[in-house]
């Protein structure tokens, strides 16, 4: 079935899997016990600990392995304005961050214990976080965290990270990079961006659901949110899933070497364009969102596709994408499952009629043209379905 | 792929779950969608009751998954909003009571969802309502106690053609046995009862949230002052509690006057009508009602009455609405005997046996016998 829902999850990688298996496979084995099985799943979490520092340019006792990427970003929001005194909870974010950090700070705002105050700093048409209105919005002094991803998740528009650190800093601010989506790609490294908090998932990268990381540079202050072993340096309690934490080291490691391959990043915009002529060949009316290209600097996400079909409700189509056997989304999945207007496509400056007709078409490490080509052939199908809607409506 | 290409609409409930199992066992191409209707805070509790709470839609995609279905929720909170509540709230606030399944069927449930799978290129559209199409026609459940042919009787050729309802020949128990059957997650849900987006069942006191309190009095039919209310949204024609007056004989609400914040009451002789006025009245055959008699009913629960149907010519106003026949009108039906008690808002179903032959919706009402406004 061709797959192109990667920034929804990614399939696992062949090198997850086995790193995996005989993890799962050996007798019980917690990895703080003190004796020779605990010591053999304590390695092989030390093992990805260092394979997951190597990808995002850290030190390996930076990472703090969680159950996922909303739990990193949950930690590192709250985390850190906890861990300022009262008066000094100001946080800001860009408006296209995703639900765990938005809602995570909503949460502090709302909660009178926690005590915060949020700014949302807005975003440009393209999707990228307009730094003046950043800077505006800070509180030197009193602001505890600027967070600013690295790449947005539903359109694939790259943010100026490293300048956004240095805004965070002068402030006197830790910097959030929620690198969930974006970390298989060049361009995400702490030590050159000066990023102080940073959020992976594994199963973005073709590992396994259920684990992810907070880097934590060495000194960021930072309080925990689970309470109990004292695991991950007292950050984050919680016995640690051997396997699944090999699966997202073995994840990490398959990526960065791909990324180093030489034409990686072309070749996944290759893949998204081949893509593009083919819808636009279907539709001339599509209109594109956000700005993936790597070309300005910060560094998108090549392999995204984020297009709105005039006319035509994305729900209708991925109903008849999905019929055909192709996979893709359309903005975010609530509670229910249903899809709503994406707060992405609004900050934008979308209306929510347009939000609900764009659909993400999203490739990944094992893309191929033939999968792009039957997308395509799908969405063909799908148009001359809907055409008669059109006439009606 | 063999077999027709048909959407089912599941709720969650075991009906709409036992019409999506017979779909597929009848060897239709079968895809399940689940309405999202509410966006209320009630939605997001697990233990919300009412309709289309997050665990019904877990529960239809439970079954659909047993059913081996693809299923799909669709967001149209905003459709029913908008047609189905605000309406509701519009309809009390000028002094009718509103039938809100009917017009969720009307606008949302049944003809806009059948539109759109239409569009999508679905042949049909199965949903668990009890009643039956047959022939193209309408006509009441095999289960009397539960049909629900009154709630769709505003349903013309353009609908019913595309409507499969595969409940329409059984009873309640065996849809249950069905369910069980099947191993169906659903199979001992309790009924859902009551209007679904009040989910406490105080429709007074959601009313009251939505319109404000609007003091007023209670009147008798000459004028006198009985007593005060909070708002005449609070009372429908035919109470008799919470009227808050003492007087010697029971009183009931004849008329609801909201533009004078007044309820007026009376004596239960006074509630008898001998003929009511129909809006928006179509015909299930598209072609209109016809003069002629046939059996009316004036309330999903309610008995049914002889009627003569007097066709009064096409309305002036009164939006169209799309697929709809192109019959409606103004229709009074000169009732053969009093009945008691009858709302404006409330549909109003003609039937002849069980064939439904269509409805509207009540307009006015005029009394049996004479009275000030009458």
């Amino acid at each position: 079935m061709p797959y192109l829902d990667y920034a929804a999850s990614a399939p696992l990688r062949a090198e997850a899997l086995a790193a995996m298996l005989p993890l799962l496979q050996r007798p019980a084995a917690n990895p703080s016990s003190q004796h020779g099985p605990g010591r053999a799943a304590r390695a092989a979490v030390e093992t990805a600990r260092e394979q997951v520092a190597a990808l995002v340019g850290a030190a390996p006792g930076e990472v703090v392995f969680t159950s996922g990427g909303t739990e990193a970003d949950n930690l590192a929001v709250k985390g850190a304005l906890l861990a300022r005194p009262a008066g000094a909870r100001q946080l800001v974010c860009t408006a296209v961050e995703h639900h765990a950090v938005l809602d995570a700070a909503a949460w502090a705002e709302a909660d009178a214990g926690a005590g915060a105050r949020v700014g949302l700093a807005p975003v440009d048409p393209a999707g990228r976080v307009d730094l003046e209105g950043l800077a505006a919005l800070l509180e030197p002094g009193r602001t505890a965290l600027v967070a600013v991803m690295a790449a947005n998740n539903e359109v694939g528009t790259g943010q100026p990270v490293a300048a956004a650190a240095g805004l965070a800093h002068a402030a006197g601010a830790v910097l959030l990079c929620d690198a969930v989506q974006a970390a298989g790609l060049p361009g995400v490294d702490m030590g050159r961006d000066g990023i102080d908090l940073l959020a992976l998932a594994a199963h973005k990268l073709g590992g396994p659901t259920g684990v992810g990381a907070l880097v934590v540079r060495a000194g960021a202050d930072l309080r925990p949110l689970l309470h109990g072993g004292g695991q991950e340096r007292g950050l984050r309690s919680g016995t640690l899933p051997a396997a699944a934490i090999a699966g997202f080291g073995a994840a990490a490691a398959a990526a960065l070497a791909e990324r180093e391959a030489p034409g990686f990043a072309a070749a996944l915009a290759a893949l998204r364009a081949r893509l593009l002529v083919g819808l636009r060949a279907l539709e001339p009316a599509l209109v594109v969102n956000g700005d993936p290209g790597r070309s300005s600097g910060a560094g998108g996400l090549p392999g995204l596709l984020s297009v709105r079909f005039p006319g035509r409700r994305a729900e209708d189509l991925l109903l008849l994408l999905d019929r055909q056997g192709i996979a893709c989304s359309a903005g975010s999945a609530c509670a229910s499952g249903a899809v709503t207007p994406s707060h992405v496509l609004l900050a934008m400056g979308r209306g929510p009629a347009e939000a609900r007709e764009t659909v993400r078409f999203s490739l990944g490490h094992a893309s191929t043209e033939a999968d792009v080509d039957a997308a395509v052939a799908a969405v063909r199908g799908a148009l001359e379905v809907l055409a008669p809607q059109e006439a009606t409506t | 792929m063999s077999g027709p290409q048909v959407l089912v609409a599941m709720s969650g409930g075991v009906d709409s779950s036992v019409a999506a199992a017979l779909a597929v066992e009848a060897g239709w191409d079968v895809t399940g969608v689940h309405l999202k209707l509410a966006d209320t805070p009630a939605h997001l509790q697990v233990q919300g009751k009412g309709c289309c709470t997050l665990a019904d839609a877990d529960d239809a995609r439970r079954v659909a998954g047993t059913l081996g279905i693809p299923f799909y929720v669709w967001d149209m909170a905003e459709e029913f909003r908008r047609a189905v509540v605000d309406d509701f709230a519009d309809e009390y606030a000028g002094g009718r009571t509103p039938n809100p399944c009917a017009r969720c069927n009307e606008r949302v449930k049944v003809v806009g969802l059948l539109a759109r799978a239409r569009a999508l290129g679905f042949d049909a559209l199965a949903t668990g309502h009890y009643a039956r199409v047959e022939d193209g026609r309408l006509y009441r459940a095999a289960d009397r106690a539960k049909d629900q042919s009154y709630v769709l009787y505003m349903l013309g050729p353009a609908e019913l053609d595309h409507l499969r309802l595969p409940l329409g020949r059984m009873t309640k128990p065996e849809v249950r046995a069905t369910a069980a059957r099947l191993g169906l997650r659903t199979a001992a849900k309790p009924e859902s009862f009551d209007v679904c987006f009040v989910p406490d069942g105080d429709t007074a006191g959601w009313l009251e949230r939505r319109l404000g309190r609007r003091p007023g009095q209670v009147v008798d039919t000459d004028g006198q002052v009985l007593g005060g209310h909070q708002g005449a949204y609070r009372y429908t024609v035919g109470q008799r509690r919470g009227l808050g007056i003492a007087t010697a004989t029971p009183r009931y609400v004849l008329r609801v006057e909201p533009a004078a914040a007044r309820v007026v009451v009376g004596e239960r002789a006074e509630l008898a009508i001998r003929a009511v006025e129909l809006e928006r009245a179509s015909g299930t055959d598209g072609r209109g009602l016809r003069p002629g008699h046939a059996r009316v009913r004036l309330r999903a629960h309610g008995q049914e009455a002889g009627c003569q149907v007097v066709p009064l010519g096409p309305e002036g106003s009164g939006e169209p609405r799309r697929g709809a026949p192109v019959n409606r009108g103004r229709t009074r039906l000169d009732l053969d005997e009093p009945v008691a008690a009858v709302a404006p808002g409330q549909a109003a179903v003609l039937y002849d046996g069980d064939l439904v032959l269509g409805g509207g919706t009540v307009a006015a009402t005029v009394p049996a016998t004479s009275s000030p406004a009458g």
